[in-house]
């Protein structure tokens, strides 16, 4: 329902501003503008899009998941001791943080939210620390390739779409240990939860 | 010649030495995944002609400008460019929505300016915040959610703020 409202206000909104601003003409044009130009954009970036997917996808069967899992248990064993303890949970979650770190959103999601069903077991609808931690680490995002945007500026008729990975990545080091500290001192502060 | 060109070519050779070495299909495995990508492509392309649609009209009324300039003296107290604004509100609520206004910035200000790529840091670094907070608690059945909806918060700001200060260190403003 959020987006019916979002949409509806931003277009009663700028009809609005039309009328005060006397440009209704230039709102009617980005109308049909706009609508075209989301086919047009999906149209060029398609191609890239459905390469990295491709790509994505060899490194999955390769086996690469597994490896990035392998190297995670040690950290999740650290941030959620508690759920660590079930090794179905332990399983789910750091399958779902290297389908993350993948940009496998489809599949990546059923994995977290098995892990958060686990993990919510015998705590009648309160969300305890670990699963607040759980769903900070998927709120933030913490893919390795952004081929989604990369295909965007390459469809704007950029030539290195991928030039701002680092930026990227130093900017989701910070998002993600700023969640996770800011969980932390939370948790801290109302600790009865436990 | 430049070093950066090297790296999709060898990224892709990489990825194909690796998969034929462990006799892997990698042919099929790379169909199947660009199907998965059309998928996507395919399910997200009707939100974002309504959005794209809405953005469009948004920006030529002035609405987009008037929004901007309102936030503008906040934002610049942290670096955060102004023209960001509208994508920093739709981006915890919409992934379409954050895709549609990100690519109409990439659009009017082009894909390399300083705007454009803080706008494609910002979409990569951050998430759709309370959609997964809905999707996650819905499904596990959790109504109090505690101290979950600040600590997304807090690292999204961090990811926007922080997309800002990495554009402008990396490539200058």
């Amino acid at each position: 329902m959020a987006m019916a409202y979002m949409w509806g206000g931003m277009i009663v909104i700028s009809v609005l501003f039309g009328l005060f601003n006397g440009n209704m003409e230039a709102v009617s044009n980005a109308a049909l503008n706009g609508a075209r130009s989301a086919i047009d954009l999906s149209i060029s970036m398609a191609g890239i899009l459905c390469l990295w997917s491709g790509v994505m996808e060899i490194m999955n069967v390769c086996g690469i998941s597994t490896v990035l899992a392998r190297c995670f248990r040690p950290v999740l064993r650290f941030l959620l001791p508690k759920a660590s303890q079930d090794s179905e949970t332990v399983a789910a979650v750091s399958a779902n943080i290297s389908a993350n770190l993948l940009g496998l959103g489809n599949a990546a999601t059923p994995l977290g939210i098995q892990a958060a069903r686990r993990m919510a077991r015998g705590c009648n609808g309160v969300a305890s620390n670990e699963l607040c931690l759980l769903v900070v680490l998927n709120t933030a995002s913490i893919q390795l390739l952004p081929t989604t945007i990369a295909s965007v500026r390459a469809a704007y008729g950029c030539a290195t779409p991928f030039d701002i990975l680092p930026a990227v990545w130093l900017s989701s080091i910070c998002s993600v240990t700023v969640g996770l500290l800011v969980s932390w001192l939370l948790s801290r502060r109302k600790g009865e939860h436990g | 010649m430049n070093i950066s060109s090297y790296i999709i070519p060898l990224l892709l050779a990489i990825v194909a030495i690796i998969g034929m070495g462990k006799r892997i299909n990698v042919y099929s495995a790379l169909t199947h995944g660009a199907e998965e990508g059309l998928t996507v492509l395919l399910r997200i392309i009707p939100s974002l002609v309504g959005l794209l649609t809405a953005v469009s009209m948004f920006r030529a009324s002035g609405a987009m400008e008037w929004l901007s300039s309102l936030c503008a003296p906040l934002l610049s107290l942290f670096g955060i460019p102004a023209e960001a604004m509208p994508l920093m509100l739709i981006r915890p609520v919409s992934g379409g929505g954050a895709l549609a206004v990100a690519s109409d910035l990439l659009a009017s200000h082009g894909p390399d300016s300083y705007l454009g790529r803080v706008a494609a840091v910002m979409l990569g670094s951050t998430e759709t915040t309370f959609y997964t907070i809905a999707v996650y608690f819905g499904s596990a059945g959790i109504t109090k959610t505690r101290h979950t909806v600040p600590a997304a918060i807090a690292a999204d700001l961090t990811g926007f703020f922080a997309a800002s200060f990495f554009v402008r260190l990396l490539f200058g403003a």
